[in-house]
């Protein structure tokens, strides 16, 4: 049990360590003090505020990976988070603003159903394809996403903008304040001192704490979790026992898309109240890379998402307070991602390996005749070969 | 019997004497000798397991042998990689061939050999004639144009056997060569044979039909069980001999059993037929029946049908024709899961790909098949950790299981854990019918003799089982009937008790001439 | 069993397409070299017509080819790349990422050492990407998408870091800067390379400039076909030049030499390849770097050929296009050309003539008649429902607007790639272990 306790932190520690290595030799190259940098960081970053902020960012992050890591466990790459998000978000913007006729909270559930239907769509549709005409849903999400960003909210959003606006912006029109999502300040407050003025802590952090558990409380207590687990685990074991691949192929998607489609909810309900230029993108990519890091488990995912969140924050600080370029911060956030994906795959391996030898060790208790069949071997069927090997 | 059909004076092309080979828990080859003389065709016959392809593996430098010498020519050879076989001239025929399909014949042939002129161009009517040339003079049709997805399954053969003589190879190895060729692509494949014989080539196949050998070979070596048996002169010996050879003079006996068989039909087959897309047949109306208390042993070699209707049973694959009944309801249409739900338990062949979630803890494998079902999940949605657990605690106790707890991950078990966990979870959930498919495949004795037991005790207390291996110790100490399967058919129903060797290999490899159908 | 695949004297036709194809085809390929003119020929038909119909000369003028030449560059290198990639077993969707470290080191190569020093600078910042990806997924066997994510992810961070640090101006700095003109989003301008009129065909030199005479007669089809290949020999720069001889020249290393059948070998069955003695790793190596170089290159390419700056986010998604392109030309060099051209041409369309853009849709229509036919022909009767809906929609579309969606053209290439994967999917020839893990000893 320590062994695997051992084995899981060990990647994310090698990724952090080999990343805050190359981030200071790229601060030295630069002609910056890293131990400087790095402590001005920490101390911006503890301070309320930041905290508050960063809090705000991980949030969509989260959500994002927490939609990937679904696909991740059926083993499919739902790379279309992004064209997913955005569509949505772009489509809960507009029906919010047409709703708003409808009651404080039931605004808000309104805009989350339009954006979680919508991410679901997105995503059914490379679900159908593959299930049906094979296509590999990592060709069809990138395709799609390109469509949803390139395409569709493009145009839709100069249709419907907003033309009352008189500034230069493109944007919906703006929801009303029923379907805004209030902000957590005065309950933080009870806690701290009273927080500066322009800094709001979104209330859909409830919300994504929520998705959380029930993602950690579906896929390990249910037994639909159970089928999706193993179904990405070994397809045709859990074939034999009654899982049928496509249903829970579609079904993977299905749910994949429908968080999606609530990431840029975050932003748009609790901040900006419409879907205009300014609108985050590219989180969609962060977060395959947050699902990556936190090993598609829950708490793993919220860490990584703070991490995240938390160099993208206490960067700014960089700008002002000392020689060192904050686009440092993204070198090290992209080795991040690149080195713990070597450092999980590299232990792997290790894994297996151990495994390996101490199995052998375990079975080379001698016996009187052996085993029957050549034990080494695995099964091979003459009627499957000759064809593509 | 040792007479040989000497051929020629020379030393022999090979000479393989005590060979010895050994992997954790099996001994593949002990103290094989093998002696082939240039221009001879001399076949390796004998059942799965027997060690035919380890010994190959070896002459061809896969592997290197624990113990043993192996001359080349008549001199003393090491070999630590297959290009070493390849620069003796030794040349192999995988059973997969590896073929890039994308690719012309030319080109895969060619590959890594390629004449060049000049600038790194290869030089293809240089190649193209000398590939024409090895075709006209051995007598292997092909048109090295096309590409190689466009061949039969013989033609392909036929490009992999250019290959090795592109290379120079004077002695060739082809692993089951005949496994999946129809009737007139043998027939092309022994003409080119003994083309290649005629032109002083030396050649050494593993196979195990026995009318094929008898007509193509001229001295066949046979082994059981990691040993040599006998070496004979293919003139000098008929195929119920050399079944006899192959099997062993003795069978095991069957085992005692307490009680009849049930008078109740559990499980019910109809003319079951799978018909591939190129019109082949891979089962062709296969019927049986199996009656409560009764486990009937399908005996076959491997390839001949049994995976695809184990597909079929399951329900994983869609047959083409006939029904198959559990208890009198017909689940021809019906759903895996709803086949499981309606007791149909299942070993799997390989519990590493169909039978076990390597990664998963113990407790959650052992609701694996029947998670949707009590005890282990409440109304089929929640699951109930705590009841799961208690019947993996069941299944560890009653079965043996050796672990240390029930949260490792499945894959750290030992192989013969980890069918006993397979074996038990079937077993606990009380299934009306079980298809046991290699049951103890690559499992140490003593987990072995445990299976039998359960699967005896099971049996009385009222299981119908459908045993499926090719150990025959395993079929004829457990089965109550046993039927024979041979290319998708059904070929003969036998009494484990009155069997005789040369019966039973004879129906295996198709010597046999009966058409008996299997019924109930 | 089907006739096999003609091929030439032994080696697979890096023009023909896959085997089972219908008579049309078979056909079309007996013609051999007459194909291309046949099918040349039909698009200056399709662009003539809609010419006339939508009112427009620029469907099919040397302005707007010779543009659309030059903009399919970076989208063919992109291409290009994928496909090095692929073949040799490696799915590399990080194309986009080393586009964009070609876009910085292209910029910054060109300040120093003019527009040739920066083509290099840029191949060699591309190729760093390809190193990245390779050690990653050859060596340490990390999913092949998971490794592009990351690599995608990490590009701009290190651009845009590399342009803080030399495009800025800082007197203090300890490497030589880049400036003035530049900031951490931008490079300052930088110089392209010389262009030339092709003698004859387009009076380059002083001579007599015939294509444009022949262009210039306002013949239906003959000055609509004037008018494209004028476009590709007019106002073409050496770069460009030098770019579109990739396409030729992979062709040949790829099917003429041993070095391209071991790297296609490795790609397709790297087991076989390795039972006999290519190394499979080295091989995969080289694809794979190989894929980023071209990238690095189309990168440069944008910087200084079409854009003369560097500026975050100028590459679009072209990596991508890429891709779209590499699969819309079934992984061979001509077809990613043809369909970088083709994807060219529509990005083109959106800056010319607004007229020329909404006769897309009537090609569209056209095209999609076209297609109707040949699937009626096949009898496979659903597919040719879907493209007579979809024939009816972009004529009506063309008849009951004005102008074109704008965003529409630049969404062309990812809706072919959708079309072309649900209903011609299974003819896609990906080469057979692509985004397979390799181990030694795999068999």
């Amino acid at each position: 049990m320590v062994e695997r306790i051992k084995f899981s932190l060990a990647a994310p520690v090698v990724a952090i360590v080999v990343s805050i290595l190359v981030g200071s030799l790229v601060l030295i190259a630069s002609g910056a003090n890293p131990l400087a940098a790095y402590g001005e960081m920490i101390r911006f970053g503890f301070q309320l505020e930041t905290i508050v902020n960063i809090l705000n960012r991980a949030t969509p992050l989260y959500l994002s990976a927490v939609a990937v890591a679904i696909g991740f466990r059926m083993n499919l790459f739902n790379i279309g988070v992004e064209g997913q998000y955005i569509l949505a978000a772009f489509m809960g913007a507009a029906a919010g603003a047409e709703l708003a006729f409808l009651p404080g909270p039931l605004h808000v559930v309104a805009i989350l159903f339009v954006s979680m239907v919508t991410g679901a769509v997105w995503a059914a549709i490379p679900a159908v394809l593959k299930v049906t005409r094979g296509v590999s849903e990592v060709i069809s999400t990138i395709m799609l996403n390109a469509i949803a960003t390139g395409f569709l909210v493009s145009y839709l959003l100069a249709k419907w903008a907003d033309q009352s606006d008189t500034t230069l912006n493109i944007q919906t029109k703006p929801i009303e304040e029923s379907g805004w999502v209030p902000s957590l300040n005065g309950v933080l407050e009870l806690f701290t001192r009273d927080i500066r003025p322009g800094t709001e802590l979104y209330g859909f952090l409830l919300i994504a704490i929520l998705v959380g558990v029930i993602y950690h409380v579906g896929l390990k207590y249910t037994r639909p979790g159970f089928d999706l687990r193993a179904s990405g685990e070994n397809p045709a074991a859990a074939e034999a026992s009654g899982v049928s691949p496509k249903s829970t192929v579609i079904a993977a998607m299905l749910l994949s898309g429908g968080i999606a489609g609530l990431v840029g909810l975050p932003e748009i309900l609790g901040r900006t109240h419409n879907f205009g230029l300014q609108f985050t993108r590219q989180l969609g990519f962060v977060g395959i890379a947050v699902a990556l890091l936190g090993r598609n488990h829950p708490v793993g995912i919220a860490v990584g998402a703070l991490i995240i969140a938390f160099l993208d924050s206490s960067s700014a600080v960089l700008q002002v307070k000392s020689d060192a370029s904050p686009e440092v911060v993204k070198i090290i956030q992209g080795v991040i991602i690149f080195t713990s994906v070597v450092a999980y795959e590299v232990i792997r391996r290790r894994q297996a390996v151990d495994e390996a030898r101490s199995a052998a060790e375990a079975l080379a208790q001698p016996s009187p005749h052996g085993s029957h069949g050549e034990g080494a071997e695995p099964m091979v069927d003459p009627a499957k070969q000759g064809g593509r090997s | 019997m040792n007479s040989k059909h000497v051929v020629s004076d020379e030393a022999p092309a090979v000479e393989l004497a005590g060979i010895t080979k050994r992997f954790p828990g099996v001994i593949a080859n002990q103290n094989v000798n093998v002696r082939v003389e240039r221009g001879e065709i001399h076949a390796l016959v004998g059942e799965n397991g027997a060690g035919k392809s380890t010994l190959m593996k070896i002459l061809y430098g896969m592997q290197p042998a624990d113990e043993g010498t192996m001359e080349v020519g008549g001199k003393r050879v090491n070999f630590s990689s297959p290009r070493d076989a390849i620069d003796h001239g030794i040349g192999m025929v995988h059973q997969h061939f590896m073929l890039a399909d994308n690719f012309t014949v030319l080109e895969n042939i060619i590959l890594g050999s390629e004449p060049l002129k000049g600038g790194g161009r290869i030089d293809f009517n240089q190649a193209h004639d000398k590939v024409q040339a090895l075709c006209d003079s051995y007598g292997l049709e092909i048109n090295i144009d096309d590409l190689v997805e466009d061949l039969e399954v013989g033609e392909r053969q036929r490009v992999e056997i250019i290959k090795v003589l592109f290379r120079g190879a004077e002695i060739l190895i082809l692993d089951e060569p005949t496994a999946v060729l129809v009737p007139h692509e043998v027939d092309e494949l022994f003409r080119n044979l003994r083309e290649l014989r005629t032109q002083g080539k030396t050649i050494i196949f593993i196979d195990h039909k026995l009318d094929e050998v008898l007509e193509i070979s001229d001295n066949i070596t046979v082994l059981r069980r990691g040993e040599t048996v006998a070496t004979v002169g293919a003139s000098e010996v008929t195929a119920p001999e050399l079944a006899e050879l192959m099997v062993g003079a003795e069978l095991p006996s069957p085992g005692e059993r307490e009680g009849a068989i049930g008078d109740a039909v559990t499980f019910k087959a109809e003319n079951l037929t799978i018909t591939e897309a190129d019109g082949r047949k891979v089962l062709n109306g296969v019927s049986f029946q199996i009656h409560d208390k009764e486990i009937v042993g399908l005996a076959g070699v491997e390839g001949n049908g049994q995976s695809e209707l184990i597909d079929a049973l399951l329900g994983i694959r869609p047959l083409s024709a006939g029904r198959l009944f559990l208890n009198g309801e017909d689940l021809t249409n019906s759903a895996v899961s709803d086949r499981r739900a309606k007791g149909l338990g299942y070993v799997p062949e390989d519990r590493h790909r169909r039978g076990l979630l390597l990664n998963f803890p113990l407790w959650e494998n052992a609701m694996l098949g029947y998670q949707r079902l009590k005890p282990f999940s409440k109304r089929g949605f929640w699951l109930d950790s705590e009841a799961t657990r208690e019947r993996t605690e069941e299944i560890i106790s009653r079965f043996d299981v050796r672990t240390p707890n029930m949260d490792v991950a499945a894959r750290v078990l030992s192989g013969g854990n980890q069918q006993k966990l397979i074996v038990g979870r079937e077993m606990l959930s009380e299934p009306e019918a079980l298809i046991a498919a290699h049951p103890t495949r690559g499992v140490d004795v003593g987990a072995q003799a445990a299976i039998w037991e359960s699967l005896r005790a099971a049996r009385d207390e009222g299981l119908g089982v459908l045993l499926i291996s090719a150990d025959l110790d395993e079929l004829i100490g457990l089965s109550d009937r046993l039927l024979v399967i041979f290319r998708g058919e059904i070929v003969a129903e036998l009494n484990p008790e009155t069997i005789t060797p040369r019966e039973l290999g004879g129906y295996m490899t198709g010597a046999g001439a009966t058409t008996e159908a299997a019924n109930g | 069993m089907t006739a096999p695949t003609k091929t030439r004297n032994g080696q697979s036709d890096p023009i023909a397409t896959t085997p089972n194809r219908p008579m049309i085809l078979r056909v079309l390929e007996e013609t051999g070299k007459a194909r291309w003119l046949l099918a040349f020929g039909l698009i200056v038909v399709l662009l003539s017509i809609t010419e006339v119909a939508s009112g427009t000369t620029d469907l099919a003028s040397t302005g707007t080819w010779s543009t659309a030449l030059a903009f399919a560059v970076p989208i063919m290198c992109a291409g290009l790349g994928g496909m090095y990639s692929e073949r040799a077993g490696v799915v590399n969707i990080g194309l986009e990422g080393m586009l964009i470290l070609g876009t910085w080191f292209g910029a910054w190569g060109a300040f120093f050492w003019g527009p040739w020093g920066g083509i290099a600078a840029a191949t060699i910042g591309g190729a760093l990407g390809g190193l990245l990806h390779a050690v990653a997924t050859v060596s340490y066997g990390v999913d092949h998408i998971i490794s592009g994510v990351a690599i995608n992810i990490l590009a701009p961070g290190i651009t845009r870091f590399l342009a803080n640090e030399l495009f800025v101006s800082d007197p203090e700095a300890s490497f030589p800067q880049a400036g003035p003109g530049g900031s951490v989003t931008q490079s300052p301008n930088v110089q392209g390379v010389s262009s030339i009129d092709l003698p004859f065909l387009s009076g380059g030199w002083g001579t007599p400039d015939l294509l444009g005479a022949l262009e210039n007669t306002e013949w239906l089809f003959v000055s609509q076909a004037a008018g494209i290949l004028r476009g590709m020999v007019t106002n073409l720069s050496l770069l460009t030049l030098l770019a579109w001889a990739l396409i030729p020249l992979s062709a040949w290393v790829l099917w003429r030499t041993a070095f391209g059948l071991r790297l296609r070998s490795t790609g397709e069955h790297p087991a076989a390849a390795d039972s006999l003695g290519v190394n499979v790793i080295k091989y995969k190596y080289i694809g794979v770097i190989a894929s980023g170089a071209f990238a690095g290159f189309g990168g440069g390419f944008l910087v200084i050929e079409l854009t003369g700056i560097f500026k975050e986010g100028q590459t679009g998604g072209r990596g991508f296009i890429g891709l779209a392109t590499m699969l819309v030309g079934n992984y061979r060099p001509t077809g990613v050309g043809i369909g970088a051209l083709l994807f060219g041409f529509t990005d083109t369309l959106q800056l010319r003539d607004p007229s020329a853009a909404h006769g897309l849709l009537l090609l569209l229509a056209m095209i999609a008649t076209l297609v109707t036919a040949y699937y009626v022909y096949k009898k496979s009767w659903i597919v040719a429902a879907v493209t007579t809906v979809l024939g009816v929609g972009f004529f009506g579309a063309y008849l009951f607007t004005d102008a074109v969606i704008p965003q529409f053209p630049p969404a062309l290439p990812f809706f072919a790639v959708l079309l072309l994967m649900i209903f011609a999917g299974g003819r896609l020839r990906m080469p057979a272990t692509t985004g397979q893990p390799y181990r030694k000893g795999d068999h």
